[in-house]
């Protein structure tokens, strides 16, 4: 059961302690994805995808307050490692990320060539002189000519760096790469030569992916499967094809219909009101206050109905879809 | 409005051109050494526009098309080096002190970041009273006055409520909106808007978009919205021009832009914004190659030609190409168009 999927998160929770009390960024997210999908996180900022990202990977701060459930990776629950297992034989190696704002996050003061050639160093102990050429062959991978191996950051434009940072994450050859808002910087053009790379990737090098973004637009140029995050919990998993045509729930379809399109007339709307704060989210459905469909079953937490393979948690459709 | 600052700029009849680019360049020196001359940045390189006031245009390029640069000038933050920019019949190129002040006064001006453009010791009241205060209102409820009505424009309401408040304690739309109505305050006849929603989430673009529009209508304001995203570009202008390297390639009003795309650069542009659909997973995008030119040694002829998948041998890397009339306002600076 569990080998057939890359990861299974159940139940995860990450929260924050900070003066005004506890946030609970993440708070009980399940899902799971099947090898060489990918599968798209939306939602508005602060809703804690990012923090998500953080908790899969086990990259957290210092104030946690909690940090439980259950990960799986293929057949390891990597909950149950030390953090030094995790650190040699999960980060990096089986899992990996590109940072938001990637082309920020590269090193100044090393060479390109010697970022991408670390991990193999460290991971797998092999010498300088195989490092490099695995890193060479990344370059070629991801379309960044090879003699930019030994070019320092500031020498390379935006999207060159974001593809650098793109052949760190896939040096190791991980079998799930999370990319967290991996074009938000970038123009227009270059954003859609990003996108061309990473559908050749997954289909060249079967990589799974868990795309974190706001830009359900450009989400759609990798999505297989789209789950939307509101304040702090997964509201809906849906296979993307039905959830781009007729999202389920009703924060979905407010978030689609926010979305101006280039080839449609249809006037953009936007949804009233501001995301409820994660230190004291209200009881019953988050999305409650906003909706615009909510009855008196909101006051109280709604449970997940599953449609096949997609859920969502929402009370309208009770009878309709199997509750779990 | 306050009468005794704006007396040097005469008003003129709405169906004029309340703002007119000719020609105009910006040049920026590169120094080798600290004072070597190594040539020149060619961020815009002979641009003409003309506004009406009440009109809306867009200005789309990806960075480093000189977009800001070209709005930096408008506001009078950088000179000109060749050309000029006419604001209600009045040239101001170069500008001093007092008639700067009141040129000022009439061009407002909507920063990308809101929470980099306000400062983060101010509240929202002395924030917005600042232009108030330079602008010579000394009386202290006149401007409570005018600060709680431009924040009712904005809708932030109630007003006192806000006043109060420092640029950390506001989400990234109500910033947004607190910038606006510092643009706004002074009541000016053009706006400036650079990337005014690329910061803000998706789901809040569209009401700061749709606000900045029932402001302009309502104000009959001249708009210059500049951005890297057609698909906001829809919502807001009548006209949109294409920008590249330093020149505008494709002049039209929205619907011809979008439907009778002429510019193989604006052909790549459309081709590159994504809606959401979920056939998009299966199609690679349509992008020309390479990365847009350096500005300090600019592509012979036309500036796209190394890029552009339709370039005739012979003609576009020799000849910068003119522009062309297509009708209907419809402009582009293309060869293919010729006849």
């Amino acid at each position: 059961m569990a080998d057939e999927k890359v990861i299974r998160i159940e139940d995860l929770k990450l929260y924050f302690t900070t003066t005004r009390g506890t946030v609970q960024a993440v708070d009980g997210v399940n899902f799971d994805l099947k090898p060489n999908k990918a599968v798209v996180v939306v939602g508005e900022s602060g809703c804690g995808k990012t923090s998500l990202a953080k908790a899969v990977l086990r990259l957290l701060p210092r104030n946690v307050s909690e940090y439980s459930g259950k990960v799986w990776l293929r057949d390891i629950e990597t909950m149950e490692l030390s953090d030094e297992e995790y650190r040699k034989k999960i980060r990096w190696l089986r899992m990996s990320m590109v940072p938001q704002a990637a082309m920020n996050s590269l090193n100044p003061v090393l060479r390109v060539g010697d970022q991408v050639a670390e991990p193999m160093l460290v991971h797998y102990g092999v010498n300088k002189v195989d490092a490099m050429e695995q890193a060479a062959k990344m370059f070629q991978n991801v379309g960044v000519p090879v003699d930019f191996l030994s070019r320092y950051p500031f020498e390379l434009s935006g999207g060159m760096r974001q593809r650098v940072a793109i052949a760190m994450a896939l040096v190791t050859g991980p079998d799930l790469v999370i990319l967290d808002e991996p074009t938000s910087a970038l123009d227009v053009l270059t954003q859609a030569n990003i996108f061309n790379l990473l559908k050749r990737i997954k289909s060249e090098l079967e990589t799974s992916f868990i795309l974190i973004t706001h830009d359900i637009s450009t989400s759609s140029e990798l999505a297989d499967i789209v789950a939307v995050m509101y304040a702090g919990q997964i509201v809906e998993v849906s296979e993307s094809h039905r959830f781009f045509s007729n999202p389920r729930h009703p924060y979905s379809a407010k978030l689609m219909a926010s979305v101006p399109r280039l080839r449609h007339n249809a006037e953009p709307d936007f949804i009233i009101g501001s995301p409820p704060s994660l230190i004291n989210p209200p009881s019953g459905c988050r999305f409650a206050e906003r909706c615009p469909r909510r009855f008196e079953k909101c006051a109280n937490e709604p449970p997940k109905y599953r449609f096949g393979e997609d859920w969502v948690k929402c009370w309208l459709y009770e009878g309709e879809g199997e509750p779990e | 409005m306050n009468a005794d600052v704006n007396t040097n700029l005469t008003i003129q009849s709405p169906s004029e051109n309340i703002l007119e680019l000719q020609n105009l360049k910006v040049y920026f020196a590169l120094k080798k050494f600290g004072f070597q001359h190594a040539g020149y940045v060619h961020a815009v390189d002979g641009v003409d526009l003309n506004l009406k006031s009440g009109q809306t245009i867009a200005i789309v390029g990806e960075s480093g098309s000189g977009k800001t640069s070209l709005m930096r000038t408008v506001l009078h933050l950088n000179i000109p080096t060749e050309g000029t920019v006419t604001f209600d019949g009045q040239i101001v190129n170069n500008l001093k002190s007092e008639q700067l002040k009141s040129y000022r006064h009439r061009v407002g001006y909507v920063q990308q970041d809101p929470y980099g453009a306000m400062p983060p010791f101010m509240n929202v009241q002395t924030i917005l009273e600042e232009p108030l205060k330079i602008n010579g209102i000394k009386d202290k409820e006149e401007r409570y006055r005018r600060v709680t009505q431009v924040l009712e424009e904005v809708k932030m309401t109630p007003a006192e409520e806000f006043m109060p408040k420092f640029p950390h304690q506001l989400s990234g739309g109500q910033q947004q909106r607190v910038v606006i109505a510092r643009a706004m305050i002074l009541e000016p006849v053009l706006l400036v808007a650079d990337e005014p929603v690329s910061m803000l989430d998706a789901s809040v673009r569209v009401e700061i978009l749709k606000l900045l529009r029932g402001l302009q209508q309502k104000h009959n304001l001249a708009v210059i919205y500049i951005t890297h995203d057609l698909a906001t570009v829809r919502y807001f202008s009548e006209y949109i021009y294409v920008m590249y390297a330093g020149q505008i390639v494709e002049k039209a009003r929205e619907s011809d832009l979008i439907n009778k795309t002429a510019h193989p650069y604006t052909h790549a542009l459309l081709a590159a914004t994504s809606d959401p659909d979920p056939k998009n997973v299966d199609e690679f995008q349509d992008v020309p190659p390479g990365e847009p030119p350096s500005l300090v040694n600019p592509p012979s002829g036309c500036r796209f030609h190394p890029r552009c998948p339709r370039r005739i041998a012979g003609l576009c890397e020799v000849k910068t190409p003119p522009e062309f009339n297509l009708g209907n306002d419809h402009l582009v600076a293309c060869w293919l168009f010729k006849e």
